[in-house]
Formats: C-alpha cells, sequence, structure tokens
C-alpha cells in the first residue's frame, strides 16, 4: 500500500529524464573506431598480461567474421562500428586507490545520482537501513568500489574487472569466457575484444555476502560506446545478491552497450541478479537513446544451484537481452522475473532461455510487457529439456499490457522437450488497460495520469516484489516516470 | 444540491438522453425507473463524467457548481460518487491501497491533509463489520474473482469511506440475493443525512421496499415522463413501463 502511494506522491517531483545531464571530465579516449590496435591499446591501457590480450584478439578475429544479428523483432540503421570510441576514461595517472583520490567533478556526478561512495555516507543514514557496496563504472572504467576491506573480511572479492585481471588473475583466467564463449554471438564477441570494465566479484564456500553489492554504470562521454564485463562466481553453499543500475545522458545521436555478465553458480549457491535498466530511451520521436545489446548467463554448475534474475527495463532506444540459464547440476533452478516497458519509438526484445540439462531441474519465468505510445515490445523464450533432463519443471507466465492504440506486443516462446517425463506449463495474456478500468478509478477521485500508474503498478506487482526493497520503491518510480504521458 | 436541466447526450453520434430534466435537493433519496434501453446507466456514466459521454445540451450543477466542465476525478473530488452497476477488476491492487489512493487523491485535490494510515485502517474494519465484509478480503486485488453480491459490498464499503455529498446507485440491486440485498440497504440508509442526497437508478420495484425513496421518476426514450411518491414505484411493477414507453416515443 505505501509503495503505491509512495509512487504517485513522488511522480510529481520528478523530471522525464532525470538522469540526461551531461558532466565535464577530463577524459582519455583510444582513437575512434575499431582495430586490432584499438584492441591492443584497451589491453595496454590497462596493463594486462599476455593472455588477456591474446584473449582479446582471438576475439577481435572471430568478431571480424561472424554477422550482426538480424532475427530480433527490433529495427536500426546499420550500425557503424568505425564510428565510436571504444575507450574513454577520467584522466587519471592510475586508479584511484581510495575515494580520496577520485575526482571530485566525479564524486558530484555520482551523488547527483543518488548513488552512495562514501562508506561512512551509507553507515550515517537511517537506523536499520541495510548496506550496500557500490561499485562505479564510469564509461570504461571502474572509479571506486566501496566497502571492499568489510567484506574482504568475509573472503568476498568484490572489485573491478581490472583489479580482477590483476590480482586474482587465476580466478579470472579459470571462468571469464566459460558460461558466455568468447563466440557465443556478435555482441558478446565484440565485448570479449574490447571490454574495458565491470565487476567481479567471487564469494568462498560456505559464505552469505554480508551485504547486497551492486554496480552503477554510467556512460557520460558522446560518441563511445559502453562495453563492460561482469563475472560473479558463488562458490559451493554461498549466497550473494547483487544490484545493477545504469543510466545516461540525453544525446540525439545513438550509442552502443554491448555488455556481457556470467554467473557460475557451484553446489549449493545461490545468485540473485536483480537489474534496474534506465539508459537514454531517446526522445518522443525517437532520436537518439542506447542501443543495449546485452548477453547474460548463468551457469549453475553444481547440483541444487540455484540463480534467480530479476530485471526492469525502462530505458534504451533498443533493447537486445536474454538472461538465461544453464540448468546442469541436478534439482537446480533458475529463474527470471522480467518488467519491460516500452514508450514512445522505444524498441525491446527481451526474454529468457532456460536449459534444461540436468535431473530434476525447475524454472520458473514471470515476464510482463508493457508497451505505449509508437513503442513495440517483444517477449522472446525459450524453455529446453534435454534427453538427462528428467522431471524438468518449467512454469512460465507471459503478460502484455498495451496502453493506446499505436503500440505492439509480441510473445515469441519457443519450447523444446526431448524427454517425456519433462513438464512445461505455458500461460499467456494480452490486455489493453482498459477504458472501463481508467473511469472507474477516475471516478474514485484519481487523475488520469495517478490512474494509469495504479493500474500498471497492479500488473507488475508480482515482479516488483521479487526485487531488493530499497530499490522496488526505485524502480516502480521508474514504472510511473516512464510511462508519463502515455494515455490521452 | 443535484439539478439536471435540459440534457442531450449522445453516444457515437446517437442520442440517448433527449432533454432529461431532474433535481435532487439535498437530504432526499430519489430513483429512477424505466425499461431496458431507456438511458438509465447513460445518466449515470454522464453525471459521473465518462468519457466519450457527449453532452449536445443542457446543464448539470452540484449546489450551483456546472459538472459538465469537470474531469471525472474532479467531479469526484466535489462529492460525485457512482456505484457501477458492473464495478470494475483491478488485478494487482488490493481494495484497501485503491480505496486509500482514491481517498488521498480526493482529499489532496480538495486542499486537505491526507488520512493517517492508522485512521484509515480504524475506519476500513469499522465500515467492513456493518457491510459484513470479511477484513481479510480488502487485502485481496479489488474485485478480482469477487461474487456480483461481493462486488457491490465493495461499491458500498468505498461510498461509506469515501462519504460523498452526492451518490448514484446504478442496478445495485442486481446480481444480490436477498440477504445480501439486506446488507446494501442498511449500509445505504445509514449513510441518508441533511447534507446528502442519493440519486438510486433501477429495474425493479424490489430495491425499493429497502431503500424507501422521497421521490420516485420514470425514464423513458431518454426523458424523465413521469414523477411522483413511492407509491409510483408500486404501480409501475403492476402495470409495467409499456405506457410510458409508449407515451414517449
Amino acid at each position: 500500500m505505501a509503495a503505491v502511494t509512495q509512487t504517485i506522491e513522488h511522480v510529481a517531483e520528478l523530471e522525464r529524464y532525470k538522469h540526461g545531464f551531461v558532466s565535464d571530465i577530463a577524459q582519455d579516449f583510444a582513437p575512434k573506431g575499431l582495430s586490432e590496435a584499438t584492441v591492443r591499446f584497451i589491453s595496454a591501457k590497462k596493463g594486462e598480461p599476455a593472455w588477456m590480450l591474446d584473449w582479446r584478439l582471438e576475439a577481435y578475429r572471430r568478431w571480424l567474421a561472424l554477422e550482426e544479428p538480424a532475427w530480433a523483432r527490433v529495427h536500426f540503421p546499420r550500425i557503424d562500428y568505425q564510428d565510436s570510441y571504444y575507450y574513454a576514461a577520467p584522466s587519471e595517472k592510475a586508479g584511484p586507490k581510495s575515494l580520496d583520490e577520485v575526482d571530485p567533478e566525479l564524486l558530484a556526478v555520482y551523488a547527483k545520482l543518488g548513488i552512495p561512495l562514501k562508506e561512512q555516507a551509507v553507515l550515517a543514514g537511517v537506523e536499520g537501513a541495510p548496506k550496500y557496496a557500490v561499485d562505479a563504472v564510469f564509461d570504461s572504467v571502474s572509479v571506486v568500489t566501496t566497502f571492499k576491506a568489510e567484506l574482504a573480511k568475509a573472503g568476498v572479492i568484490f572489485c573491478s574487472m581490472s583489479e580482477a585481471i590483476r590480482d586474482h588473475g587465476d580466478l579470472v583466467r579459470q571462468y571469464l569466457g566459460s558460461v558466455v564463449p568468447v563466440s557465443d554471438n556478435y555482441f558478446a564477441c565484440l565485448n570479449s575484444a574490447v571490454f574495458s570494465d565491470g565487476s567481479f566479484v567471487y564469494i568462498p564456500p560456505g559464505v552469505r555476502c554480508p551485504m547486497e553489492l551492486s554496480t552503477y554504470f554510467r556512460i557520460n562521454a558522446a560518441q563511445s560506446g559502453q562495453f563492460e564485463r561482469t563475472l560473479i562466481i558463488a562458490d559451493q553453499g554461498s549466497y550473494v545478491s547483487y544490484l545493477e543500475g545504469c543510466t545516461a545522458p540525453m544525446r540525439d545521436e545513438n550509442q552502443l552497450h554491448a555488455a556481457v555478465v556470467e554467473l557460475v553458480v557451484l553446489e549449493d549457491a545461490e545468485i540473485k541478479y536483480s537489474t534496474v535498466q534506465n539508459w537514454y530511451p531517446g526522445d518522443a520521436e525517437g532520436r537518439g537513446g542506447i542501443y543495449n545489446f546485452v548477453t547474460k548467463r548463468a551457469d549453475c554448475r553444481g547440483d541444487r544451484a540455484k540463480v534467480s534474475w530479476t530485471q526492469v527495463e525502462t530505458g534504451s532506444a533498443i533493447t537486445w537481452k536474454y538472461p538465461s540459464c544453464i540448468l546442469r547440476g541436478a534439482g537446480s533452478s533458475g529463474e527470471f522475473y522480467s518488467i519491460a516497458i516500452t514508450n514512445n519509438r522505444q524498441q525491446a526484445d527481451t526474454g529468457t532461455k532456460m536449459i534444461h540439462l540436468g535431473p530434476n531441474t525447475r524454472s520458473r519465468i514471470i515476464s510482463k510487457g508493457i508497451s505505449a505510445g509508437h513503442s513495440s515490445n517483444t517477449y522472446r523464450g525459450l524453455v529446453s529439456a534435454h534427453p538427462k533432463a528428467r522431471g524438468a519443471r518449467n512454469f512460465t507466465q507471459c503478460d502484455s499490457l498495451l496502453i493506446g492504440k499505436q503500440c505492439a506486443a509480441h510473445t515469441t516462446p519457443y519450447i523444446e522437450a526431448r524427454n517425456a517425463s519433462a513438464k512445461f506449463e505455458h500461460e499467456a495474456t494480452t490486455t489493453r488497460l482498459s477504458d472501463d478500468q481508467l473511469f472507474y478509478a477516475m471516478q474514485r477521485g484519481l487523475s488520469q495520469e495517478e490512474a494509469v500508474q495504479l493500474l500498471v503498478n497492479g500488473f507488475v506487482k508480482d515482479v516488483l516484489q521479487k526485487l531488493p526493497m530499497e530499490f522496488a520503491v526505485e524502480a516502480q518510480k521508474l514504472v510511473a516516470i516512464s510511462l508519463e504521458g502515455s494515455v490521452g | 444540491m443535484l439539478s439536471i436541466k435540459n440534457l442531450y447526450v449522445a453516444i457515437d453520434g446517437k442520442p440517448i438522453l433527449d432533454g432529461l430534466s431532474l433535481d435532487v435537493p439535498a437530504g432526499e433519496v430519489h430513483a429512477v425507473m424505466g425499461p431496458n434501453g431507456a438511458g438509465k446507466s447513460t445518466l449515470s456514466y454522464a453525471l459521473a463524467g465518462r468519457p466519450g459521454y457527449e453532452t449536445a445540451a443542457g446543464s448539470v450543477t452540484l449546489d450551483g457548481e456546472d459538472l459538465l466542465a469537470l474531469e471525472a476525478n474532479e467531479r469526484a473530488a466535489r462529492g460525485v460518487f457512482l456505484s457501477f452497476q458492473y464495478p470494475t477488476e483491478i488485478p494487482g491492487v488490493p481494495a484497501l491501497t485503491f480505496i486509500r489512493t482514491a481517498m488521498n487523491a480526493q482529499r489532496r485535490a480538495r486542499g486537505e491533509a491526507e488520512i493517517s494510515a492508522p485512521e484509515f485502517l480504524r475506519l476500513a474494519r469499522a465500515k467492513a463489520a456493518t457491510l459484513k465484509i470479511d477484513f481479510d478480503m480488502l487485502k485481496r486485488a479489488l474485485n478480482v474473482g469477487f461474487s456480483g453480491g461481493e462486488k457491490k459490498r465493495m461499491e458500498i464499503l468505498q461510498m461509506a469511506m469515501i462519504s460523498p455529498r452526492f451518490a448514484i446507485l446504478d442496478e445495485t440491486d442486481s446480481g444480490l440475493d436477498i440477504d445480501a440485498l439486506r446488507i446494501v440497504a442498511d449500509g445505504v440508509n445509514a449513510m441518508r443525512s441533511a447534507d446528502r442526497a442519493m440519486l438510486v437508478i433501477t429495474h425493479y420495484q424490489r430495491l425499493l421496499d429497502h431503500i424507501r425513496p422521497d421521490r420516485v421518476h420514470v425514464l423513458a426514450a431518454g426523458r424523465i415522463v413521469a414523477s411522483g411518491g413511492p407509491e409510483l414505484a408500486h404501480a409501475l411493477e403492476r402495470e409495467g413501463y409499456d405506457k410510458y414507453a409508449k407515451a414517449a416515443a
């Protein structure tokens, strides 16, 4: 109850896209365009070992041989991969070691975004407020990671990918690319060649991570792409909850974001991964906005491993994203909870893959798509059971809500059962936000905007409940803002 | 209180209300009866401000204020309440959330302070008890999976909590068994007061045995064609609407 009221209360004070500012920060760029030299530049800039450079170059060579995929229900002009910067970083002699060394201008950016980078600021917060550690990625590099010392006491490693390659090379080498292989797909392959930073997490056996971990991605530079790489390893019997948030300035040109996230879940371990994606969506006429081509995959390698993806996708001009679960271990389980909202000229083609390899594996998919304006919103999902996945179970529910008459919703589920004992259930609904509902709520005193928010929040409630509490409120506000002006 | 003068309403260009006039003074309960297709539901929607109900001519005022110039939510904030003939399901929104959001939206619009959570819950418990509604039901999504009778009781509960100045009850008796009818009627009667008026729209006389109207009006072919005391409802029950429908045609 409070949350819904809060949504309505907060909307008035929020602008349409409040993260659209540009920050004037001295930055270093790689030469424009993509070549072997670009890859070498990035690797050298980060002082990487030879094996990492070789890995990147191999990816680059494979990428040259791949074709950009065309199967998704999204339309955009051909991307000129030579017309972009692949590396942009705030000018620093070396990566900052502590907050005191971070450019105050940069700290101001995060303060403006409401991201706590000062540990004491979090500690001094409201009594009982949960702590969460933040890795802040600004364009191509991680600028700071908070609470590292406290996490280290529990044996948890939480750092930027650059640091991990330097300080935890064995772990990175063992797991990097083991879930999403270098040439898995066009965009993942591009990422493998030019990824600049991202977060690395390792949770040792039996450890329950003492706080929420989060990474906050910010694109700032013009004409630059962001290619981050996240790798999370939950060792046997461990648990971690991780959240990522993303924003970008408002610009007329499109910017490319091609990330890769790999989750490795060992025996009896659990990862809960939440995303609140609020990249700049472009303006009402469809000018500008982020092209968001992301590969996210979890591998439940151990028995009874568990992974849960929750995503709230409100931003980006184009979203192409299918967080997936490979259910390899016996009795392992995967969940996918998604809210995807498109308004104006946004296009989203998003969903999940649940690959049941092991016996008695279970998966659950709840997808809520909302389309408004002239947007297009597609759920695309695969549920498959391989011959050894005896007793595999899946439940899928895909609901689409249409607001207005110019938008489109599509549901494209693929189901493959290669053994007779698999049980898959699929439910799907498509509804239009009805005039009856709107009038009913307005008769009771809600303005049209408030009525839409209340009805939409009701529609997505099942998924919002899966988010960590402090982000559920944020997500609810986002839902409201994304749909401003969608009716009438 | 409510004054309708020479009201013409069309839907998709088709005229439905055809010069309807009606006055409901404060403190009174009036019934509007009429055959199917006479325009009863159109009247309730037009008064509440449903989009698509185009007013071609005429006026509707509440205590002298022009209602037709206002949006549905603005009319609600000024005290207009409609108990729907077919209440809409609101998936995912608990009844309590819905009612509190509505009450606070109205209060904000009037420049009043919002109702506090404890005060709201106290009120909801008390009103639910008098309407014999299980309080746990208010934690469920509004009207989703509710029976016809439960939905109607939920409408009266909302009315009791919102406490409007002018209430329209559109076919509130449809879908109610005799016990539920009595509970609903008791709920409505409890709200009769000197500074409130109600318009009870019904096809059948039976509701009016429980909610005694001060005046009864016959609506046929988009106009009020006869008005009288409560005895008019009994005459209609005996004689049917035919002679009014013919006279209006």
